[in-house]
């Protein structure tokens, strides 16, 4: 279909220009609560839509939404397995950090997302890799909490430590969530 | 100025941040110059699109409202 238009309603630097003058994201996904999962992938996908180079480091509680949905348990020591069992990894299982209710707050929750067309955290965290942004898994807490390379999804960065983090924080926007 | 719009993007009754992150996903298969009509129902489109396109360097190139459906021309942009 071919229109005519009058001339561009918003004034743009060229595109080379415009990406480069706009620093990129890091996030440090420290909570592994619903809401917060859900605002850092949000903010994620959307820094990555707007040119952006985005980082996520994935640590602690955090950590856990990087693990497979259909893991069970996971760890090797009694300790390990026990703290997956209480609190279980992947995306499908975040809980809220409010009115939480044994997991019946989430599951509305995500009901109410779904019916006022918001993408869920799985839909996001897809788009997400498609788009690009890097998921560094913390590798001190793989450790602690007894998680392999296996228990984790495909496609993050290789797992690194706060070094890594913080040089990806050097000269970009830092979101501590 | 005369263009033709090469893809037409419908993200009718999707929320923050769908309708940029689908826009953006079609416009990395565009080349420069090309244009994509996207359709949406986010109110928060209106200002969205603004900041994307001043962050990104993609021009809006017209925004219309019809009956709570909003519709924006985006160009690529850079070098053809």
């Amino acid at each position: 279909m071919t229109i005519t238009v009058d001339r561009p309603i918003t004034e743009t630097a060229p595109a080379e220009e415009a990406t480069k003058a706009t620093g990129g994201l890091t996030i440090f996904c420290l909570s592994g609560d619903l809401e917060r999962v859900w605002a850092t992938l949000i903010l994620s996908t959307t820094a990555a839509a707007l040119g952006k180079p985005v980082t996520v480091f994935f640590t602690f509680w955090g950590l856990f939404p990087l693990v497979k949905n259909d893991r069970g348990i996971t760890g090797e020591m009694w300790m390990q397995k026990m703290l997956s069992f209480m609190n279980r990894g992947g995306t499908s299982h975040l809980p809220l950090s409010k009115l939480n209710f044994l997991g019946a707050g989430p599951a509305m929750m995500r009901s109410l997302a779904k019916g006022h067309h918001v993408a869920s955290p799985e839909e996001l965290l897809a788009l997400a890799q498609d788009l690009g942004v890097k998921l560094v898994p913390c590798q001190m807490t793989m450790d602690l909490m007894g998680l392999k390379r296996d228990d984790l999804i495909e496609g993050t960065e290789e797992p690194a430590g706060a070094a890594t983090a913080l040089a990806a924080a050097e000269g970009a926007t830092t979101l501590f969530v | 100025m005369t263009i033709t719009i090469t893809r037409t993007l419908d993200v009718k009754g999707f929320a923050c941040p769908i309708p940029i992150v689908r826009t953006a996903q079609a416009m990395k298969q565009l080349a420069p110059g090309d244009v994509v009509e996207v359709l949406a129902t986010d109110p928060g489109s209106v200002k969205d699109f603004a900041a994307w396109s001043k962050t990104t360097g993609n021009p809006i190139l017209e925004q219309t409202q019809e009956g709570g459906v909003l519709r924006f021309l985006l160009q690529k942009g850079g070098r053809r």
